[in-house]
C-alpha cells in the first residue's frame, strides 16, 4: 500500500521574535486524508508555525511547498495570505478573521469575487449550501456575524476555507472557545472532511482531544520539534513528558504545618441576598502554613470573596479580621501593604496592564518601595533588574523585560503575575483559578510555587471550578453555594461526591439519598 | 406663526435648502467612503478649500466647466493620497494628520491663489453652472422650481448617493470596504490587501469632498473667497455620524442641515432687527449638535476606525 500524496511540506522553518526564537528549524509533512495534530504549550511556537504556513508571518529562514493540483510540489512566496489561500490553504485563526458586520455569506464570499464586479451572490449562496449539505455544518447565512454564537463564528471559518476549495486546512486551538458538546461536533466535521480527502492540521494543548481526533502528532516545544507520532502509538504520559521537556514531575503535597490564624471572616453579609453576587453570613478562617479550598459552581458568590481579599469591596456586615485586628477601609493598595497577594481569575484584563512592558507589569505593585523609587521618580534601573531576575526564576518566556505584557501567552502572564506577588512574600495569597487556560507544564510549575509559599508560612485560600486542582494543592475544604460558606473539613477525609453534593447545595448534615 | 407658514410654504426655500445641501452631500459622502474603510479623514475642511480653489482656478484659466470639476476632483484625490501615506502606509495618528492636511490644503490654495492672481483686488468672476431647466417638470408648482431649478453639480451629488450605496452594499468592492473598516483582519485573511482598500477608499472619498469645495464656487458663487468654506467640512464629519455611515442618512442629514441653514436665513429677514444676527447663524450647528447627541450615542462605529493595521501584529 502506498502513502497517500503529500500536500504541504514545511522544510526548515525559522522564526525570530527579537532575541526569540520562536521556531527553530522546523520541518513538517502533511498527507492527503490525514488529520494531524501540533501540540504543544503555550508559547511553544505552533501559533507562529501556522501564520507563516499561511503568510500572515514572514519567516527568517526555511521554505513552504504546497502541491500543485498538477502534482508538483511548489514553494509559497513568503508573507502573501493570498498565495496560501491560491494555493488551496486555509485556516481558522485561533481568534476569528471575521467582518461582524456583514453577514456570514459576504464572510465567505469576501475576496472571492473581482472587486470591479457587480458580484455573484446567489451563486456564491447556491454553492455554500451544497458545502453545507457535504460537509454538516449547519449555520445561518443570513445573520449579522456579530449576532452567531461562538460556535457558528467558528462554522463561518471553517466555511470559508472550505469554500475556496481548500485542500489543507488549518486551525488554530479551535476547540478553546467551544463548549465540550460543540466541540465533539466539530470532531466530527473533521473526520469527515478527512475522509474525503481534506489534510487538516489541527492545532491544540490539549492531550485527551488531540489523542480522540489525530491520526498523526507533533510535539513542539521551545520552538523545536519535540518529537513526532502517530496517534496509535502515542500514550498521555509519553507525550506529556515530551510536550514539557522533562518528565512531567507528579507535584507532591507534604502535610503542612499548620499556625496560628492571619485572616477571619466573621459573619460576613454584603450585596442583596440571592443575586449571584451575594454573600450571607460568611464565616471563615485562613490559617498560616494552610491552602484552603473554595469548592464551588461558578456564579456562587466567590468573586465577592475575591473582591474582598483584594481589597475593592467592603462588607455591609459583619467583620474582616487580620491578625485578630478587625479591617477598616481597606483598599487594594492597603492590602498588598498588609502583605495580600492576588492571582486575578480573568489574569490578562486584571492581572497585567496589557500595553505596559513586562518589567513595568512586575513593579507595578511595588513602585513605592525605596527599590524601585526615590522622591516620587522611577528608578528604572532597578526595575530591569528586577525584571530579569524575575524572568529568569519564574521561566517567563517573553522576548525581554521591555516587551508588551500583552505579547505574553496566558501561560506566562501567570509566571509573571507569580514572580510579581511571591517575591514580596506575602503572608495571605488569593489564587483564583490558577491554572485555567494553561497547559500541563505551567500549571504544575503555578501548583508547586503555591505549595513553595504555604510551606514558607503563606496562608492560602484557592478558588477554582477543577476539583482535582484543589484537591492537589488544599489542606482543608470550603463550599461556596448560593452566598453560604460551608466547612467540609480536611481534605484527607474527603472525597469529590462528597463535595459535589455540597456544591449543589446538600447540606453537610443531610445523609445523601441512599439508592 | 405666519412666518413660519410662509417659509415652508415657499419653492424658493426648498430650492435654496437642496442649493445648500449640495456641497454637504458631496462632503459626507466622502467622509463616509473614508471612515467605512476605517479611516477618519479630518482633511476635509482643506480639501474642500483646495477644491473650490482648484476648480474655480482652472475655469478662470479656461479649462472649462467640467475640466474644474475633474480637476477640482485630481486636488482633493492628491491631499487624500498624503494623508493616506500618513496615516494607512506610516500608521500615524488620524486625527493629527487630518488637521495637518486641512492647515496644509487651505494655506496652499490662499498661496496659490495669491500667486497666481496677485494684482487683483476683488476676486474674477467665471461663468458658473447654470441651473438646467427640465421642460414641462420645471414648470410643476412647488416641485418644480424647487428640483428642477438646480444645477448639474446637484445632480451629480444625488447621482453619487446612488452609487456609493448601491457600490457600498451591492458589489464585492463594497463588501470588502465595510469588512476593512470593520476588522481588517478579516481581509487580510481572504487575500486581499488591507492598505490597497484603504488608501484607494480615502483618495476616492477625498475626491469626493473637493467636489463640495468645486460647487461652492463654480455653482453657488462665481468667484474664490478667502473664509468661504466656512466649517462646511466639519459639518459633514458630524453628519457621517448621524447619518450612521449610511449613504441614504447622509443625504437625509445634509438635507436637514440645508433646510436649517436656508430657515435660518429667511428667519433673519423676518424678525433680524429683534435677536442679534449671530444667533441665527449658530442655529444649524446647535440643531446638528443636537441630532448628534440624539443619534450619535446608539451610534454603530466602524469598529476599525482610527487603527492603524500593521501587517504581522497579534490579533
Ligand atoms: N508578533 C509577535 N511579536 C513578538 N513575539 C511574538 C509574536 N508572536 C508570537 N510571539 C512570541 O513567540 C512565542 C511563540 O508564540 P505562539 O506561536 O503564539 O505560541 P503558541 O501558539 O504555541 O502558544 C511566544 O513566546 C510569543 O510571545
Ligand atoms: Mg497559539
Amino acid at each position: 500500500m502506498t502513502d497517500p500524496a503529500i500536500l504541504l511540506s514545511l522544510d526548515n522553518i525559522t522564526k525570530r521574535f527579537g532575541a526569540l526564537v520562536a521556531n527553530d528549524a522546523i520541518s513538517l509533512d502533511l498527507r492527503e486524508s490525514e488529520i494531524l495534530a501540533l501540540l504543544g504549550e503555550n508559547g511553544a511556537g505552533k501559533t507562529t508555525l501556522m501564520n507563516i504556513l499561511f503568510g500572515h508571518y514572514v519567516q527568517d529562514e526555511g521554505l513552504v511547498r504546497v502541491r500543485s493540483n498538477g502534482g508538483d510540489m511548489n514553494s509559497l512566496p513568503p508573507g502573501s495570505p493570498g498565495a496560501a489561500l491560491a494555493a488551496g490553504v486555509g485556516m481558522v485563526h485561533q481568534h476569528f478573521t471575521l467582518a461582524e458586520n456583514l453577514s456570514g455569506l459576504d464572510n465567505i464570499r469576501l475576496g472571492t469575487e473581482p472587486l470591479l464586479s457587480l458580484g455573484r451572490r446567489a451563486m456564491a449562496r447556491t454553492r455554500i449550501k451544497s458545502i453545507i449539505a457535504e460537509s454538516g455544518l449547519e449555520v445561518d447565512l443570513d445573520r449579522r456575524v456579530a449576532d452567531l454564537t461562538v460556535g457558528e463564528k467558528q462554522r463561518i471559518e471553517i466555511l470559508k476555507a472550505l469554500y475556496r476549495d481548500a485542500r489543507v486546512l488549518i486551525l488554530d486551538e479551535p476547540t478553546a472557545v467551544l463548549t465540550p458538546q460543540e466541540a465533539e461536533g466539530l470532531f466530527v466535521v473533521l473526520r469527515r472532511l478527512a475522509a474525503n480527502g481534506l489534510g487538516v492540521i489541527f492545532i491544540s494543548h490539549k492531550l485527551g482531544e488531540v489523542l480522540a481526533v489525530s491520526h498523526r502528532i507533533m510535539v513542539l516545544r521551545g520552538g523545536k520539534k519535540a518529537g513526532e507520532l502517530t496517534a496509535a502509538q502515542a500514550d498521555r504520559r509519553a507525550i506529556a513528558d515530551l510536550m514539557v521537556g522533562k518528565a512531567v514531575a507528579e507535584v507532591t503535597r507534604t502535610p503542612g504545618s499548620i499556625g496560628k490564624a492571619l485572616l477571619e471572616f466573621d459573619d460576613v453579609c454584603l450585596g442583596k441576598p440571592s443575586t449571584r453576587t451575594a454573600l450571607s453570613h460568611v464565616s471563615f478562617k485562613l490559617r498560616a502554613g494552610e491552602i484552603v479550598a473554595l469548592a464551588g459552581i461558578s456564579g456562587n458568590g466567590q468573586t465577592t470573596i475575591a473582591a474582598l481579599l483584594s481589597g475593592l469591596a467592603v462588607p455591609d456586615s459583619g467583620t474582616l479580621r487580620l491578625d485578630g485586628q478587625p479591617m477598616t477601609r481597606t483598599s487594594p493598595r492597603r492590602l498588598v501593604e498588609a502583605g495580600f497577594a492576588r492571582m486575578p481569575e480573568d489574569r490578562q484584563h486584571d492581572g497585567v496592564v496589557g500595553t505596559m512592558s513586562v518589567a513595568e507589569n512586575i513593579a507595578i505593585e511595588d513602585v513605592r518601595s525605596p527599590e524601585l523609587s526615590r522622591f516620587g521618580f522611577l528608578n528604572r534601573n532597578a526595575m530591569q533588574t528586577r525584571a530579569q531576575s524575575a524572568i529568569a526564576a519564574y521561566d517567563v518566556r517573553c522576548p525581554g523585560p521591555d516587551a508588551e505584557a500583552r505579547l505574553l501567552s496566558g501561560g506566562n502572564v501567570q509566571k509573571l503575575i507569580l514572580a510579581r506577588v511571591l517575591e514580596r512574600e506575602p503572608r495571605i495569597i488569593l489564587a483564583n483559578q490558577p491554572t485555567r487556560g494553561l497547559d500541563i507544564g505551567a500549571q504544575a510549575e503555578v501548583h508547586r510555587r503555591i505549595l513553595a509559599a504555604r510551606d514558607r508560612g503563606a496562608a492560602v485560600l484557592v478558588i477554582s471550578e477543577d476539583l482535582d486542582e484543589l484537591f492537589a494543592l488544599a489542606d482543608r475544604f470550603l463550599v461556596i453555594h448560593a452566598g453560604e460558606v460551608v466547612e467540609a473539613g480536611p481534605a484527607d477525609a474527603l472525597d469529590r461526591a462528597t463535595i459535589g453534593l455540597l456544591m449543589a447545595g446538600q447540606s453537610h448534615t443531610t445523609e445523601p439519598l441512599a439508592q | 406663526m405666519d412666518v413660519l407658514l410662509d417659509i415652508f410654504a415657499s419653492a424658493n426655500f426648498w430650492a435654496a435648502a437642496i442649493r445648500i445641501a449640495t456641497p454637504l452631500i458631496f462632503g459626507v459622502l466622502g467622509a463616509l467612503i473614508c471612515e467605512r474603510a476605517g479611516v477618519l479623514n479630518l482633511g476635509i475642511e482643506g480639501i474642500f478649500v483646495a477644491g473650490a480653489m482648484a476648480g474655480w482656478l482652472a475655469v478662470y484659466l479656461g479649462a472649462g466647466l467640467w475640466g474644474g470639476v475633474l480637476i477640482a476632483a485630481l486636488a482633493g484625490a492628491l491631499f487624500g493620497l498624503l494623508h493616506a501615506f500618513l496615516t494607512v502606509i506610516l500608521g500615524l495618528s488620524q486625527h493629527v494628520s487630518g488637521i495637518g492636511i486641512t492647515l496644509l490644503a487651505t494655506s496652499a490654495s490662499y498661496f496659490t491663489y495669491r500667486t497666481t492672481l496677485p494684482d487683483v483686488s476683488s476676486p474674477p468672476r467665471i461663468a458658473p453652472f447654470q441651473p438646467i431647466a427640465v421642460p414641462g417638470l420645471s414648470d410643476l408648482p412647488f416641485i418644480g422650481p424647487a428640483l428642477f431649478q438646480q444645477t448639474l453639480l446637484t445632480w451629480l451629488a444625488l447621482v453619487l448617493v446612488a452609487i456609493v450605496a448601491f457600490v457600498l452594499y451591492r458589489t464585492p468592492l463594497g463588501l470588502a470596504i465595510r469588512a476593512v473598516g470593520d476588522n481588517p483582519a478579516s481581509v487580510e485573511a481572504q487575500g486581499l490587501s488591507v492598505r490597497g482598500l484603504r488608501i484607494g477608499a480615502v483618495v476616492i472619498g477625498s475626491a469626493l469632498m473637493a467636489l463640495g469645495g468645486a460647487f461652492l464656487t463654480m455653482s453657488a458663487f462665481d468667484a474664490f473667497f478667502f473664509g468661504m468654506v466656512n466649517g462646511r467640512g466639519w459639518i459633514c464629519i458630524a453628519l457621517v455620524v448621524f447619518a450612521s455611515w449610511q449613504p441614504g442618512k447622509a443625504l437625509l442629514g445634509a438635507l436637514l442641515f440645508g433646510a436649517f441653514d436656508a430657515f435660518q436665513i429667511r428667519l433673519q429677514a423676518e424678525i433680524g432687527q429683534v435677536v442679534p444676527g449671530q444667533v441665527f447663524l449658530m442655529m444649524p450647528y446647535l440643531l446638528s449638535i443636537l441630532a448628534l447627541v440624539l443619534v450619535a450615542r446608539k451610534a454603530d462605529y466602524p469598529r476599525a476606525l482610527l487603527q492603524p493595521w500593521t501587517k504581522g501584529q497579534r490579533h
